[in-house]
């Protein structure tokens, strides 16, 4: 458990008077997958938006790789970094939406190669055969040349994840990836979750779905309030959660 | 008592226009399209400016659109052509421009400056509006996988804010056309000035007027037809549609995409 790619140090983050996270702390190491479940407002998504610098912090540190993320430390004191470097370290972090967010105006290949050709600078023709290959990783090989707007929502959102995957990143950030599906499609875009957290992806899913943090989870996190209150392994939570507040909160969900 | 209509002169100045005529068109078209342009070009630096996070630019930006919106352009027109360059303290505005292959009247110069200038002050909340319209999502998602701003703009967002800023710009482009016509002013040699200059001598005001509106229809018809063109083309990959090749050439020639049923 040496390998941390992910470590947040008591992070804070206000939205004008609103205090949204207030002091989260978790190691996320090398392959392991974690769930961060919790009631609506509780700040999940803007703690995972957090890491990738979506949200910017107002306390606390959040390294990935080791590398300090939005602020570089100058004589002790934490200032905020460059618009070039954060976009640099971004490139390590995938993260998948809710709303898929899929490029409209390109194909699902276009989707899934236009940032390593125009970010990491590999050759089209390299993007295009690795691009192939993530989206039949996803299972969408014969979909390469389709635009968005002609895929179901449970396509869309296996693009994103081949978009995301492209990039080859140390750790990939999901949205509630599947809470716009329609719950037929939902399967299929779990099922794709889990084949990469078998395969040793190191994943942060911010979920609803009990199935998939039972079939997939290494560690299942609960935040209520801008707080981590509860975690454990999946069995913990489903056979003997600790907290009150995770009992009323499973009983609900379950 | 008022001369009868001389339908012969009309039709002369419509049927068989001189020389004189084409080169007043051609200058009537250079000076729209530099001008579009560089209206395009300033739109886009005062929209990106007005969202910047450094203060006095959005400010500049503020002020930009409040004066050349707030003024009639005839004014910008007169006060760039005879004010710029004693305001400046240096020759903005040249007797003439000559750039090798091509050389400008110092008029022209500053018709051009001027339309294009005003124009700008439009541009910017065409495209301010266009920016506006794409969800941010589509910007989270570019940064997501570490494009920087400017690369996120010009591959992600701008791209598909296109095709809302393409129909609006497409009319100012026709509102171009014929504004062109206020630079006679100044003393540009263009196609209403070669009409006004036929007016005066001949005092024949319905056949020479009569005959220049003509020509601004034409222009105005003819990018007509290439604004529908431009907008079909920019519509099709965004709906996905598979077009045959005999519906994209139908539909490139309408006029107007309201005739084409969907």
């Amino acid at each position: 458990m040496t390998d941390v790619v992910m470590r947040a140090e008591d992070v804070h983050k206000r939205f004008g008077r609103l205090e949204v996270l207030k002091g989260v702390s978790i190691d996320v190491p090398k392959g392991e997958t974690v769930c961060i479940i919790g009631p609506s407002g509780s700040g999940k998504t803007t703690f995972i938006r957090c890491i990738n610098h979506l949200e910017k912090i107002d306390g606390g540190r959040i390294t990935v790789n080791g590398h300090l993320i939005g602020y570089r430390e100058r004589n002790g004191k934490l200032v905020e970094d460059s618009e070039r470097s954060v976009a640099k370290q971004r490139t390590q972090i995938g993260m998948v939406f809710q709303r898929f967010n899929l490029f409209p105006h390109k194909t699902a290949l276009e989707n899934v190669t236009e940032a390593p050709v125009r970010v990491l600078g590999v050759p089209e023709k390299q993007a295009a055969e690795d691009g192939v290959r993530m989206l039949s990783r996803v299972g969408l090989a014969e979909k390469c040349d389709a635009y968005p707007g002609k895929l179901s929502g449970g396509q869309q959102q296996r693009v994103a994840i081949a978009r995301a995957l492209a990039m080859k990143p140390a750790l990939i950030l999901f949205d509630e990836p599947t809470s716009a599906l329609d719950p037929e499609v939902t399967g299929e875009v779990l099922s794709v979750m889990e084949e990469l957290a078998h395969d040793g992806m190191t994943m942060i899913v911010v979920t609803h779905e009990m199935g998939f943090a039972r079939e997939a989870a290494d560690r299942v996190v609960m935040m209520d309030e801008g707080r981590i209150i509860e975690e454990g392994t999946p069995q913990h939570f489903f056979d003997a959660p600790e907290q009150e507040r995770t009992k009323q909160f499973l009983s609900k969900i379950l | 008592m008022l001369a009868a209509i001389d339908w012969h002169v009309v039709w002369v100045r419509v049927a068989h226009p001189d020389h004189v005529f084409f080169h007043a068109m051609y200058t009537t078209v250079y000076i729209a399209v530099i001008a579009q342009v560089m209206g395009v070009v300033l739109g886009l630096l005062a929209a990106m400016m007005r969202t910047s996070k450094i203060a006095p630019l959005r400010l500049l930006s503020g002020i930009y659109v409040f004066i050349f919106r707030g003024t009639p352009v005839l004014v910008q027109i007169f006060f760039i052509y005879y004010g710029a360059n004693q305001l400046l303290g240096f020759t903005l505005i040249p007797n003439t421009l000559d750039l090798g292959f091509f050389s400008l009247d110092g008029a022209v110069v500053a018709g051009i400056l001027a339309l294009g200038i005003n124009e700008g002050a439009y541009m910017r909340e065409i495209i301010r509006a266009g920016i506006d319209s794409i969800d941010k999502g589509q910007m989270e998602a570019a940064k997501s996988l570490g494009m920087r701003y400017g690369l996120a703009m010009r591959r992600i967002v701008l791209p598909q804010a296109a095709r809302v800023i393409v129909p609006p710009l497409g009319n100012e482009f026709n509102n171009m056309l014929k504004t062109t016509s206020l630079v006679f002013t100044i003393g540009v040699y263009e196609m209403f000035a070669d009409a006004e200059i036929h007016y005066s001598q001949t005092f024949q005001p319905v056949e020479y007027f009569m005959a220049v509106a003509f020509w601004y229809l034409v222009l105005t018809g003819v990018w007509g037809f290439i604004q529908a063109g431009i907008e079909r083309r920019l519509g099709a990959s965004e709906r996905g549609d598979d077009l045959s090749f005999r519906e994209r050439l139908v539909q490139s020639w309408m006029p107007v995409g309201a005739f084409v049923k969907r």
